[in-house]
């Protein structure tokens, strides 16, 4: 059994984690990218933001002002049990997201659509978002923070088949020229494309592409994986740069997650990880050890099973 | 330690700033500030603006620099606040506040995301000597939080929340920003978007529009869409 405890006290340090270290692989495309933009400006301020890491670990500080909108994804061991059950969990992570949103401090930034009702908390109706996976292995739960920021840079399309691989360049193209304009989108990001799916899951698979998956990781369909490092190309050859200054430093990598969808249809939706890409992850074990990591590693060949019954040597 | 500014001119200037200082700053140049600086945004500019409520404070005795800010704060037990980090806000969505803000703030400076329109510069900037300052990132909250020395006061913090209340904040080798707009309405987004906007019709050559087009929708791609 999953201590209840634990899974708090887990969950607040992980709502710290995410806030202040900038995970490792995104710092590393940042410095990649830092040595092959070329606009003075575009270039300063990359400087200026590894610069900015730094200070937020030293001091221990949220690295940006705004939080975002802090949100869990918690995937479990088809043997995992958590002390209090689901309610329980639940419990525990909206507790967590309250008092790390003290004792960072991280701004409240969750009020009421309509009323603006502000509990200060970054808690409220439907907030934090909490979603799930399952694995068919193990007892353990794995807890992954995460502060997705952007107001901008964010967009859905009903394509169809006719439009194609090149409707989807265009559709990417159009979504980063909106939204890169004057760094809107905090760009460099990383950009997750949700591919197919109905409506909904597919805007839910272009985030968790954004958010759950690390700078260079390839999907496993080697087409796809291509499609990813075009895209990626692609985008840094706008010839646009971090703030929207001229440059080519816009996307540090691109993630593409696919859905089976209606057979007339071929729904995209773009989304961005912004330059506070905040992520950070805990497997608990139930004799209540603890790993931390940076890596949420949500998308497993079971995720992305393709068959009615899982066939693990079929698609491993 | 900021970051090597490179082959970009510095400067550093003390808030309240000196209009004649003003003058002399140009698009594209990184500022750092010293002095006193505050936050006001939607919520301030509505109960000021459109309610006429009296600011709480003497502000153009205090200074002439608005952030377009919200800190991760807290309000402690004593009293006191714990400022974590700063980050702006985006700015062109004041626009239909800002021309009463400066005449009742006497404001100088605007500080915030992703400017204003040049249409915003030439109608309330220009006219007031005023000019746009824009956070670079924009996410360098930890950098900016670094240079708040002190929470000298706050208002409204009960009626608007911690993110719109008006702070008031000493600051010390605050920033890094960029000059977005000079004192002629001059805007480097806009020189820089010019750039961008010459490479798009490339981009866009073998590319056909979505079978499904959208109401609203614009082919131009040198238009923006804020
Ligand atoms: S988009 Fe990201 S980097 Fe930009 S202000 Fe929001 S949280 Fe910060």
């Amino acid at each position: 059994m999953i201590p209840i405890k634990t899974v708090e006290e887990v969950a607040e340090n992980l709502m710290e984690r995410a806030a202040i270290d900038i995970p490792e692989d995104y710092l590393g495309g940042l410095e990649e990218m830092a040595e092959r933009e070329e606009g003075e400006l575009a270039s300063f301020v990359i400087r200026a933001m590894i610069e900015n890491y730094r200070a937020a670990s030293d001091d221990r500080r949220a690295m940006c002002g705004d939080t975002g909108v802090p949100r869990w994804y918690v995937k479990m061991g088809n043997e995992a049990a958590v002390e209090d059950g689901p309610v329980g969990l639940e419990g525990a992570l909206r507790r967590a997201t309250a008092q790390a949103t003290a004792a960072v401090p991280l701004r409240p930034n969750r009020v009421h659509p309509l009323w603006r009702t502000d509990h200060g908390n970054n808690v409220g109706i439907n907030a934090p978002e909490i979603e799930y996976a399952y694995e068919p292995d193990g007892a353990w739960i794995d807890l992954t923070a995460v502060h997705k920021g952007g107001l901008f840079g964010t967009d859905y399309r009903m394509l169809f088949p006719g439009d194609g691989i090149d409707g989807i360049r265009r559709f990417l193209i159009d979504s980063l020229v909106a939204f890169g304009r004057r760094g809107l989108a905090c760009q460099p990001a990383i950009i997750g494309i949700g591919l197919g799916g109905s409506k909904d899951i597919c805007m839910v698979l272009g985030k968790q592409a954004a958010c759950l998956r690390i700078v260079g990781d390839r999907n496993p369909d080697p087409r796809i994986a291509e499609l990813e490092l075009e895209l990626t190309e692609l985008g840094n050859s706008i010839g646009m740069g971090a703030m929207g200054f001229a440059g080519n430093s816009m996307v540090i990598d691109c993630h593409i997650e696919a859905g089976y969808c209606h057979t007339g249809a071929m729904p995209m939706s773009v989304h961005a990880f912004c330059l506070a890409s905040r992520r950070a992850t805990a497997r608990i074990q139930p004799d209540g050890s603890v790993c931390l990591r940076t890596d949420p590693q949500w998308f497993t060949p079971y995720k992305r099973r393709e068959t009615v019954e899982w066939q693990p040597t079929a698609e491993n | 330690m900021a970051a090597d500014s490179g082959k970009l001119k510095e400067v550093r200037l003390r808030a309240p700033v000196d209009p004649a200082a003003l003058g002399e700053l140009r698009i594209g140049e990184v500022v750092y500030l010293d002095g006193v600086v505050y936050t006001a945004r939607e919520g301030v500019y509505k109960k000021v603006v459109e309610e006429g409520c009296d600011l709480p404070l003497d502000l153009a005795a205090l200074s002439n620099v608005n952030f377009h800010c919200s800190p991760a704060a807290t309000v402690n037990d004593d009293g006191g606040y714990t400022m974590g980090a700063v980050s702006a806000t985006a700015s062109f969505r004041f626009s239909k506040w800002i021309e009463r803000w400066f005449d009742i703030s006497g404001a100088k400076m605007i500080i915030g995301k992703g400017g204003m329109s040049a249409a915003d510069y030439r109608r309330c900037f220009v006219p007031r000597g005023a000019v746009y300052l824009t956070t670079v990132g924009y996410g360098t909250g930890a950098l900016l939080g670094r240079g708040v020395k002190r929470v000298r006061e706050v208002h409204w913090i009960r009626e608007l929340g911690i993110a719109h209340a008006l702070w008031v904040l000493e600051v010390e080798k605050f920033g890094p920003f960029i000059v977005e707009s000079d004192v002629e309405g001059n805007s480097l987004f806009d020189r820089e978007n010019a750039k961008i906007a010459k490479g798009l019709p490339d981009l866009y050559r073998d590319s056909k529009p979505a079978i499904l087009g959208r109401y609203g929708e614009t082919d131009d791609r040198s238009d923006e869409v804020i």
